[in-house]
């Protein structure tokens, strides 16, 4: 787990530079150099490095604590070592103050330089795996979470952000995948509900008794099997916001429950007379039609105008083809963390295999997709083979052409296959292949092909 | 691949320890080893401050001496090796690159005021010469206690592991060279 660390190596002597950085290289790290304070704060602005050693004495106006002090600007959280040649009291006092981590004296003993940078690395391991751990457990997002540059999201999370903090209901639509129930986290996790519960129920997910247990709870002896007092969603939601998923999908009868909960926020356990009243934030979501299905009679209409007051559609990934990119990047790093592989990047034409893609199941698709390319990858970058996997199930719409392949060979094939197809027919190939019966033949003395 | 030795005004030379050397890489590389004198190590590459040579330096010249055959070269010599940055260097490659050098000067038995040991010398230059190489083959460290790969700071790392690469390095190293 080392390379994904980069580290930065500041000093005006090119052959200091570049032997530390050698050095470094062979335990595996990805190190780049700088030879003055002006190119090192450049770089640490484009890039975030793990650790930055960084030479005091530099020539060229920026010195070693000045460098420093820009570059604990731009990244707070750097690790960043000083180097001299001679340590003298007041320059490593004046280091440490301003946020040096460590003072090195050159020349160094490697063994001390070793212990440095894995003792530095180690804290960096921990602390990322405790911010991805902490997201999970907590599954806490927010709008920054939602990767996008797409500009008909931002419009939509925008107008997400507004009504955070509302109690209006809201309904999210989108196909599989879009991040639906991402949304509505955020949504949540960004209002003034944000301390309270966030409860997630799939409504596609339980038979219309269960479901309705679920929702409402349950009174002791309500059915068998009902031996205690159980709360149900909403009550669990109380203060808070319940999302309910797949909302299309639930039946008449609980569709007048939901209504009348929207509009008494209050409702009955399963078997109860007590009325319970509860304060909580309705986030509905669907991939279906839910305005057909009112027109077809298979969806309440007041029910669909409670849950519609404000909606938000979410686009397809295919119609935000410019976000996969992003997306890709962000999923490398998350994955190749939890996986515990070391993949830093991937290839132009591995990402051009995933832009092509039509991703019929969206990000989710995505997600899995650089997953399982991870787990097969075999060097530190994905690849074209590493995707095969896609075209394999693909839309047919796409197929592998392969590498050093002459166009004149593509098209001998391809005149093969249909005169094949046809049983030799020449006709009919070339009709199949949009050419003129005459110039089949000739391509056919061409190519050498036999009928 | 080739094997050169440096002789060295101050350190001398490591003769003695290029058969092991040889017999070492070929047997964890699978390469023919081609062993060729070279008398001295490069004035130009001496810190006389620092009474030590400059690898990077002694790097450059050992490509610069170098035909076009063979593609990976490792000059063995008994002076001491020093990075800029860093005190003292047992080695240094070029990662995935064609040159290395490693320095038997700590590694005699002499350095740490005891008596001369030829057969602990040798294993240490072995371990050396292997570890190196294995950066030439773009392999880096690693993490496995007796793999010849691993980092080592001190003499008492360097006792500690083998020879040999352990079982992950032997299968990178079939990939890149495949």
């Amino acid at each position: 787990m080392k390379a994904q660390w980069q580290i930065l190596v500041v000093d005006d002597e090119e052959i200091m530079c570049e032997s530390m950085a050698a050095w470094l290289r062979e335990d595996g790290y990805a190190v780049d150099t700088a030879s003055s304070g002006r190119e090192a704060i450049e770089m640490a602005r484009r890039t975030e490095y793990a650790i930055h050693f960084v030479d005091l004495k530099m020539p060229g106006g920026i010195d070693g604590i000045e460098t420093l002090m820009e570059i604990r600007r731009i990244r707070p959280d750097a690790s960043i070592i000083i180097i001299t040649a001679y340590a003298t009291v007041d320059t490593a006092i004046a280091a440490m103050k301003e946020g040096a981590q460590e003072y090195i004296v050159k020349p160094c003993n490697p063994e001390e330089i070793s212990l440095l940078v894995s003792r530095i690395i180690k804290v960096k391991n921990l602390q990322r795996e405790n911010m991805i751990l902490r997201k999970k457990l907590a599954r806490q997002y927010h709008f920054h979470d939602i990767i996008s540059k797409n500009a008909r999201m931002a419009g939509i999370l925008e107008m997400a952000r507004e009504v955070a903090s509302l109690r209006s209901t809201v309904l999210i639509r989108g196909e599989s995948g879009t991040g639906k129930e991402l949304v509505a986290r955020a949504i949540h996790f960004s209002g003034d509900r944000a301390q309270k519960p966030f409860v997630a129920v799939s409504c596609a997910a339980l038979a219309e008794t269960l479901l309705e247990s679920e929702l409402f709870g349950y009174e002791k002896g309500a059915f068998t099997g009902a031996a205690e007092r159980k709360k149900g969603k909403f009550e669990l939601a109380d203060g808070g916001t319940i999302f309910l998923d797949e909302i299309g999908d639930i039946s008449p009868k609980l569709q007048a429950d939901l209504l009348r909960v929207l509009q008494e926020k209050s409702f009955y356990r399963v078997g109860g007379s007590e009325e319970v009243r509860v304060d909580a934030r309705v986030i509905a979501a669907t991939h279906k039609d839910l305005r057909a299905a009112v027109e077809e009679g298979r969806f309440r209409e007041d029910l669909f105008y409670r849950l519609n007051v404000i909606e938000v559609q979410l686009p397809p990934l295919r119609d935000r083809r410019e976000d996969i990119p992003l997306l890709v990047e962000h999923f490398i790093e998350r994955i190749s963390h939890e996986v515990g592989k070391d993949v830093r990047g991937i290839s132009d034409g591995a990402m051009r295999v995933l832009m092509d893609h039509d991703w019929p199941g969206n990000v989710r698709e995505l997600e899995n997709a650089v997953e399982r390319a991870i787990v097969a990858c075999r060097s530190g970058t994905l690849g074209e083979d590493d995707l095969a996997f896609l075209q394999e199930n693909g839309s047919g719409r796409q197929f592998r052409v392969p590498a050093n392949m002459t166009l004149e060979e593509m098209e001998k094939l391809m005149i093969e296959a249909a005169l094949k197809r046809t049983g030799g027919n020449v006709k009919e190939s070339a009709s199949g292949l949009g050419i003129d019966r005459s110039t089949l033949y000739d391509k056919l003395k061409k190519y050498g092909i036999e009928r | 691949m080739g094997l050169s030795v440096m002789d060295a005004p101050e350190g001398g030379s490591a003769e003695m320890v290029t058969e092991q050397i040889a017999q070492a890489l070929e047997d964890v590389f699978a390469v023919r080893v081609t062993v060729r004198q070279q008398a001295w190590i490069p004035d130009g590459a001496y810190d006389r401050q620092r009474g030590q040579y400059n690898a990077p330096l002694v790097l450059r010249s050992v490509l610069e001496g170098a035909a076009s055959e063979p593609p990976k070269l490792l000059a063995v010599t008994g002076g001491d090796l020093f990075i800029p940055m860093l005190s003292f260097v047992y080695g240094q490659a070029q990662l995935g690159g064609r040159a290395a050098v490693v320095s038997i000067a700590r590694l005699r038995q002499e350095y740490y005021g005891l008596p001369a040991n030829a057969a602990l010398l040798a294993g240490r230059a072995r371990k050396e010469a292997v570890h190196e190489t294995g950066h030439l083959f773009g392999l880096v460290h690693c993490e496995a206690p007796d793999c010849a790969m691993r980092l080592s700071t001190n003499i008492r790392q360097l006792d500690m592991k083998g020879d040999r690469l352990c079982s992950g390095c032997a299968a990178m190293l079939m990939e890149r060279v495949i």
